[in-house]
C-alpha cells in the first residue's frame, strides 16, 4: 500500500516536471535554446494565481490557468524578441544569458511580493482525496496529472493536426530545408517560445497546488526538468512523457525506500541519468538524421 | 619603420611583454600585503581563490569548449578535504568536531579518520575532483555527450552535491558546513602576520596554476584541444581520442578549483554547501565570462573584478548586486561575449590597422602577428563550430 501511495506521489511529481520540461524540450529542440530563466516563468505562472486570489477567490487556481499560460507566453515571447534571437546557434551562450534575466527575474519579483513564500489556497473540491483499498488518491495530485495529460494531448493534437505545428515539427527536424519550403522559421521559432513558456506559466500554477509559492520556486525544478528533457531526447514527446514519469517516481520511491533517502535520491537520479547515457547518449528517441552525432 | 623592424618588435611583444607583464602583477600581488589593510588582504586572498578556479573554467571553458556549471562540485571537494583535516586537528586526538558533537554523532565517521593525515588531506583536497571529473568525464565524453548536454549535466552534478551535503548533517555540518577554524599547518588564523603568509601561499597557488595552464595551452596538448573545441568530429578522423583529451583538460580544471577550495577554507575560515551549489558555480563563471573565457588573464582580471565589485555593492545592498550581475551578465554576452579581454583585443587589432593604412611598409606583416594566442580566440561573432553540430 506504501508501495503504492508512493507511486502516486511519484507521478505527479513527474507530472509537474513533464509540463516544465514540456516547454523546455521544444525550445531547446528546435532552437537550440538552453533557457534558464524557464525557471522564472514557472514562478511567474503561479504568482498569477496569487494575484488573481482577491478577484476569484478560491477559484483562482483553475482561473488561473490560461491567464498564466499568457502571462508565462508573453514574458518568453519579450525575451525571445529583446535578447535570445541574436544567439541562434550559440547554445551555451543562450544559457549564460539567460540565467543573467533568471537573476534579474526573481530579484523583480522579491522586491514585488517579498522575499517570504505566499500561499495560493486550493478551491475546496480540490481538497481531500479519494480512498481505493488504502490507496490515498488526493484530488490536488489527480488534477495535477490531469492538467498535464491534457498539455500533452494538446501538444500531439498541435504538432500532428494543426499546419502550425507541422511547421514547427518541420523547423525542428531542418530548419534548413523547412526554411526553402517557404517556412518563415523566425514566426515559427517566435510561436515555439511562446508556448513553451506559456506551459512554463501552467506549471507554476499547478505547483501553487502543492507548495508554497516564492521567488526561488523555478530553480527547484528546473535542473530536474533539464534532465529530462536530455533523458527523454530532444524535441521528443514521447520521450519527455516517459521520462518525467520515471524520474518522478525513481526519486519518490528512493526517497521512502532509502533511509535519509531525501539527499541521496538526486544523487542517484544523476547515477542513472548517466547510466542511462551510456546506452542511448542522445536520450530515449532521436530523430534520424545522416548528421554526425 | 622598416618590415625586419616590424616584425622585431612583434617578436618582442609576443615574448617578453607577457612574461613581463605577468611579472608585474605578480610583484604587485606579493606586495599587497604591505599596502592593504588586514582585513582587504583578507578579500583580496579570497579573489584569489575564486581566480584559480577562474584559470581552471578558462582552460575548459574557453579552450576545450566544455561548459561547466558544476565547479563549485570540485571546489567544494578540495574545501571539504581541507576542512575535515582541520577540523580534526582542531579536535585533537581523538575528540571530535563541534558539529558532530551537536548532531549526536559519537563516534568519528570512519570516512573522516584518514583525513586527521596533514598529506592525505593535502592530497585528496586535489584527487578526489580530479578522480571525480575523470569519472565523469570519460563516461559522457566517452558517449558524445558534449555541449548544452554536459552543461546541464554539470549542473545537475552540482544540484544533488549540495542536496547530498545538507542531508548528511552529521557527516559534512548540514547547511552551515565547516565553520570556525583556527590553526592551517601551525599557522594562527587570527593572526595577522600568519594570516599575510596564507595570502602569499595562494598568490603562489595562483601563479602556478597559471603558469600550468599557459603552458598547457601553448603546447600541442592545447592545439589539440582547441582543435577539438572547433571540430570534434575532424579531429577523431584525424586518429585522435577526443574524449581522452576533454577528459585530462576537465580533470585538470577540476584539480585547480580544488585546490583553490583548500586555500579558501583557511584564508575565509568557513565553507557551506552555499559556496559551492548551482549558483555559486554559476557565479564562479561570471567573472570568466566578463572578463574573458579564451584569455587566461583576461579570466583572472574578470574574477578579481566581480569579486571586488561583489563586496562593494553587497556592502551597500545586496539586491542592487543581484540586479548589477545580472545586467552585467546580459550585457557581456550580447555584446562582448569575448569579454573584456576580446574588446581589449578589439581595440588594439584597430589601432594596428589604423597604424598600417597610414604606413603602407608594414603591410606584409601577417595579421594579427604581435598576438600570440591568436589560434585560440575564434572570430568575434562566429559561431562555435562544436556547438552548432547536433
Amino acid at each position: 500500500m506504501a508501495t503504492l501511495n508512493q507511486l502516486v506521489i511519484g507521478a505527479s511529481i513527474g507530472a509537474v516536471l513533464l509540463l516544465i520540461a514540456l516547454g523546455l524540450t521544444f525550445t531547446f529542440g528546435q532552437m537550440g535554446v538552453i533557457n534558464m530563466a524557464h525557471g522564472e516563468f514557472i514562478m511567474a505562472g503561479a504568482y498569477t494565481a496569487y494575484l488573481l486570489q482577491p478577484v476569484f477567490g478560491a477559484q483562482a487556481v483553475p482561473a488561473a490557468i490560461p491567464v498564466a499560460f499568457a502571462v508565462g507566453g508573453v514574458l518568453g515571447l519579450i525575451l525571445e524578441r529583446l535578447a535570445i534571437r541574436h544567439f541562434y546557434g550559440r547554445p551555451l551562450d543562450t544559457l549564460l544569458l539567460t540565467w543573467g534575466v533568471s537573476l534579474v527575474l526573481q530579484q523583480v519579483a522579491r522586491d514585488i511580493f517579498g522575499a517570504p513564500n505566499v500561499q495560493v489556497r486550493a478551491p475546496g473540491w480540490l481538497t481531500g482525496g479519494l480512498d481505493l483499498g488504502g490507496v490515498r488518491l488526493p484530488y490536488n495530485r489527480i488534477f495535477i496529472m490531469l492538467l498535464a495529460a491534457a498539455c500533452v494531448f494538446g501538444i500531439w493534437a498541435y504538432l500532428s493536426k494543426l499546419r502550425h505545428g507541422r511547421r514547427m515539427r518541420a523547423v525542428m527536424q531542418n530548419r534548413q530545408l523547412a526554411a526553402v519550403s517557404g517556412v518563415a522559421t523566425g514566426r515559427v521559432d517566435q510561436l515555439t517560445f511562446f508556448i513553451g513558456s506559456g506551459l512554463a506559466g501552467v506549471a507554476g500554477v499547478a505547483l501553487t497546488l502543492i507548495g508554497p509559492v516564492g521567488p526561488t520556486l523555478g530553480t527547484n525544478y528546473i535542473v530536474d526538468a533539464f534532465l529530462v528533457v536530455v533523458a527523454g531526447g530532444l524535441g521528443q514527446l514521447r520521450g519527455a512523457v516517459i521520462a518525467a514519469f520515471a524520474l518522478g517516481i525513481l526519486n519518490s520511491f528512493v526517497e521512502f525506500w532509502v533511509d535519509n533517502g531525501a539527499s541521496f535520491a538526486k544523487v542517484v537520479l544523476f547515477a542513472v541519468i548517466i547510466a542511462f547515457l551510456q546506452f542511448r547518449p542522445q536520450g530515449m528517441f532521436v530523430v534520424r538524421t545522416r548528421g554526425l552525432a | 619603420m622598416t618590415a625586419p623592424q616590424v616584425a622585431a618588435t612583434g617578436r618582442w611583444r609576443g615574448r617578453v611583454a607577457g612574461p613581463v607583464l605577468f611579472l608585474v602583477v605578480a610583484l604587485l600581488f606579493l606586495a599587497a600585503p604591505n599596502l592593504l589593510s588586514p582585513f582587504r588582504l583578507d578579500l583580496l586572498g579570497k579573489y584569489l581563490c575564486f581566480a584559480i578556479v577562474a584559470v581552471g573554467i578558462a582552460l575548459a571553458w574557453g579552450r576545450g569548449g566544455m561548459l561547466t556549471l558544476g565547479q563549485g562540485v570540485f571546489f567544494g571537494l578540495g574545501g571539504y578535504a581541507m576542512g575535515m583535516h582541520l577540523k580534526l586537528r582542531e579536535a585533537g586526538p581523538g575528540g571530535l568536531p563541534d558539529f558532530m558533537v551537536w548532531s549526536g554523532v559519537e563516534s568519528l565517521p570512519a570516512i573522516w579518520r584518514p583525513f586527521a593525515n596533514p598529506v592525505f588531506a593535502l592530497a585528496m583536497a586535489v584527487l578526489l575532483p580530479v578522480t571525480v571529473a575523470v569519472l565523469l568525464g570519460l563516461l559522457v565524453f566517452r558517449q558524445r555527450v558534449r555541449g548544452a548536454y554536459f552543461a546541464v549535466l554539470s549542473q545537475a552534478l552540482a544540484a544533488a552535491f549540495v542536496i547530498l551535503l545538507v542531508g548528511q548533517q552529521g557527516l559534512t555540518g548540514g547547511t552551515n558546513g565547516l565553520t570556525n577554524f583556527q590553526f592551517f599547518f601551525g599557522l594562527d588564523l587570527y593572526d595577522p602576520a600568519d594570516k599575510r603568509l596564507l595570502y602569499l601561499v595562494v598568490v603562489l597557488a595562483l601563479g602556478a596554476t597559471f603558469l600550468i595552464a599557459w603552458q598547457l595551452g601553448h603546447s600541442r596538448f592545447g592545439k589539440l584541444l582547441v582543435a577539438i573545441r572547433d571540430g570534434e568530429d575532424r579531429v577523431r578522423f584525424l586518429g585522435y581520442d577526443p574524449a581522452v583529451v576533454k577528459t585530462i583538460t576537465f580533470a585538470i580544471s577540476a584539480g585547480m578549483a580544488g585546490l583553490a577550495g583548500a586555500l579558501f577554507v583557511p584564508m575565509v575560515g568557513l565553507l557551506s554547501p552555499a559556496n559551492l551549489g548551482i549558483v555559486a558555480s554559476l557565479e564562479l563563471l561570471v567573472g570568466v565570462a566578463i572578463g574573458g573565457r579564451y584569455s587566461l588573464a583576461g579570466a583572472v582580471g574578470g574574477a578579481l573584478l566581480v569579486n571586488y565589485a561583489k563586496t562593494v555593492f553587497s556592502e551597500e545592498s545586496a539586491d542592487n548586486w543581484i540586479y548589477l550581475q545580472g545586467a552585467m551578465f546580459i550585457a557581456v554576452m550580447i555584446w562582448a561575449p569575448r569579454g573584456l579581454a576580446g574588446l581589449l583585443a578589439d581595440g588594439r587589432a584597430l589601432v594596428r590597422r589604423r597604424r598600417r593604412t597610414r604606413s603602407p611598409v608594414t603591410s606584409d606583416q601577417p595579421a594579427g602577428a604581435a598576438d600570440p594566442p591568436v589560434a585560440t580566440t575564434p572570430a568575434a561573432s562566429a559561431p562555435e563550430p562544436s556547438e552548432v553540430a547536433r
